[in-house]
């Protein structure tokens, strides 16, 4: 009987051998050693087959490896979205219902970060924003006389591009602080922006279903849902930089966390303010001499 | 003579293992611009009147049409598609969506420009999406689909623009409601019948999300619509 180390050294030459004779064999293998001969069988396979089928095989073959293609090519976009459904709900629900002291990229992502998440979970909460604040508007005004329904369409440009900036600008700001600081301080590897894309995007989940709760028009209601909301997203984001930050000194330490804690408040409190205003506060120029005879017809009663 | 030889024997180099003896009549989808005139004449439409023309193209347009009432499992929308559909339901919703209430310039509805661009942004970012989670459809096949599939959306338009002529609220309110949720879950419904076969089987539900998204939004925008006062 042959020792494993020998049957496993026959088959590394067996298969370098073979590559030699034929360089545009496909090959598949697991080990980092031969992932330059992969590269290259897989540029020849991309060779070959030029029509749609080509690209599932490549991306088949480089599931199991780091993407090797360029930025230009289409694989490396398919690259982030390689989940299935059950990850994807995996993911939402690590978001959300996460153990304390589980550090969400390492556990839930287990370091392969996709971006299916992250993109469609900021186009719902841009719609769900939009609707829920027209609805409660709505709701609000229901009672007055004179009242027209207005669709208030702008709020999804604005829903839109303060969601889908603080979803990537913030991550971008947070990566290269500490890409910068790391540097610096030369500690551990940090988190790749995807990673911190991700976090962030799925972090954002949890306001989706605060935001159907926000058209309840009770005022203490919609603080306490924001309080929540604050805590479950705010804890998966602190969790998750934590680690990272606590190496460096105690006052980059506080201040990096605090500014997390702090943009994320104010993205939900923002939110809140200009998509759920109430009753009161709602500006309203061309009712404004039917609300006041209104509320002194309301007086006088 | 023999240079023509030589490059013709290099231009049907494929052919040249299938064995043909004789002068056999070819058809198929090979352009030889060499060729007898009997023989094009079946597949060249340069000659023929331009009603014959219009008239093909829009028997093709109303026959995708019919599929898209009654939605089975059948491959001609994604085998000849086209998107003269899709433009026009999309003109007709962003046409039939103008003239909302204009109380102030920021409460309106939305516009012409909007529309036109949610309807055909969404689709491309929704074709995207499909494809990069490793659909085998092709770009525009699942744009058509896609574009054909809001006309159960576009009727649920026209019967609401008629509804609203009778008073915005109360009852008209309840039929719009429940003709715009009918006409929606029919637009996805039959999306899906076409789009998810070309998905692997775990990852259909997040093929299926963004288009149940895009057709919820303009659902929305219908049922929103309210007319100038």
């Amino acid at each position: 009987m042959a020792s494993p180390d020998d049957l496993k050294f026959q088959e590394f030459e067996e298969a370098t051998d073979l590559l030699l004779a034929d360089p545009g064999a496909s090959t598949l293998s697991m080990s980092g050693s031969s992932s330059m001969a992969l590269a290259g069988a897989t540029g020849d396979i991309k060779l070959d087959m030029s029509d749609d089928e080509g690209q599932e095989e490549s991306s088949e073959l480089l599931r199991g490896e780091k993407q090797t293609s360029g930025f230009w090519t289409f694989e490396y976009y398919q690259s982030f979205f390689n989940v299935d459904t059950m990850q994807v709900l995996d993911r939402v629900k690590g978001s959300v219902m996460h153990l304390p002291g589980r550090n969400f990229i390492k556990h839930t992502l287990q370091s392969s970060p996709d971006l299916y998440g992250p993109f469609w979970i900021c186009v719902t909460l841009v719609f769900s924003l939009a609707i829920s604040g027209n609805l409660s508007t709505f709701l609000n005004s229901l009672g007055s006389p004179h009242y027209h329904y207005r669709p208030q369409f702008h709020r999804v440009t604005i829903a839109a591009v303060v969601i889908f900036l603080y979803a990537w600008l913030v991550p971008l700001g947070v990566w290269g602080f500490l890409t910068w600081r790391q540097r610096e301080e030369r500690q551990q590897s940090g988190y790749s922006f995807l990673e911190t894309v991700c976090v962030y995007g799925y972090s954002l989940f949890i306001y989706i279903p605060t935001s159907v709760l926000w058209i309840l028009p009770f005022e203490w209601l919609r603080w306490l849902l924001i309080l929540v909301a604050m805590v479950i997203s705010g804890s998966v984001l602190v969790l998750t930089f934590w680690p990272v930050v606590r190496d460096d000194t105690k006052v980059t330490a506080f201040a990096t966390v605090a500014t997390i804690v702090v943009l994320h408040a104010l993205l939900s409190i923002g939110c809140k303010m200009y998509f759920f205003q109430t009753a009161t506060h709602t500006p309203v120029p061309t009712l404004a001499p039917n609300h006041t005879a209104a509320v002194l017809t309301n007086k006088t009663h | 003579m023999v240079e023509v030889e030589e490059t013709s024997k290099f231009m049907f180099a494929g052919l040249s293992d299938v064995s043909i003896s004789g002068d056999i009549a070819v058809e198929g989808e090979i352009n030889v611009p060499v060729g007898t005139p009997s023989q094009d004449k079946k597949y060249s439409t340069l000659d023929e009147p331009v009603k014959d023309t219009i008239l093909r193209d829009l028997k093709a347009v109303g026959k995708k049409f019919v599929h898209v009432m009654y939605p089975k499992k059948s491959s001609a929308l994604l085998r000849d598609w086209d998107l003269w559909g899709p433009l026009l339901l999309c003109v007709t919703l962003a046409l039939m969506l103008q003239g909302g209430s204009v109380d102030s310039k920021e409460d309106r509805g939305p516009q012409f420009a909007e529309v036109f661009v949610i309807i055909w942004f969404g689709s491309v970012i929704i074709t995207l999406n499909s494809k990069l989670l490793g659909g085998t459809i092709s770009f525009f096949q699942s744009l058509c689909v896609l574009g054909y599939c809001i006309m159960p959306l576009t009727v649920a338009m026209v019967v609401c623009r008629l509804v609203l002529l009778g008073g915005s609220w109360g009852f008209s309110f309840i039929v719009r409601l429940i003709v715009v949720t009918a006409s929606f879950s029919w637009s996805t419904f039959a999306s899906t019948a076409f789009l998810a076969d070309c998905q692997p089987p775990n990852r259909k539900a997040l093929v299926v999300y963004p288009v149940f998204l895009f057709y919820f939004v303009i659902g929305w925008m219908i049922l929103t619509f309210s007319p100038s006062a």
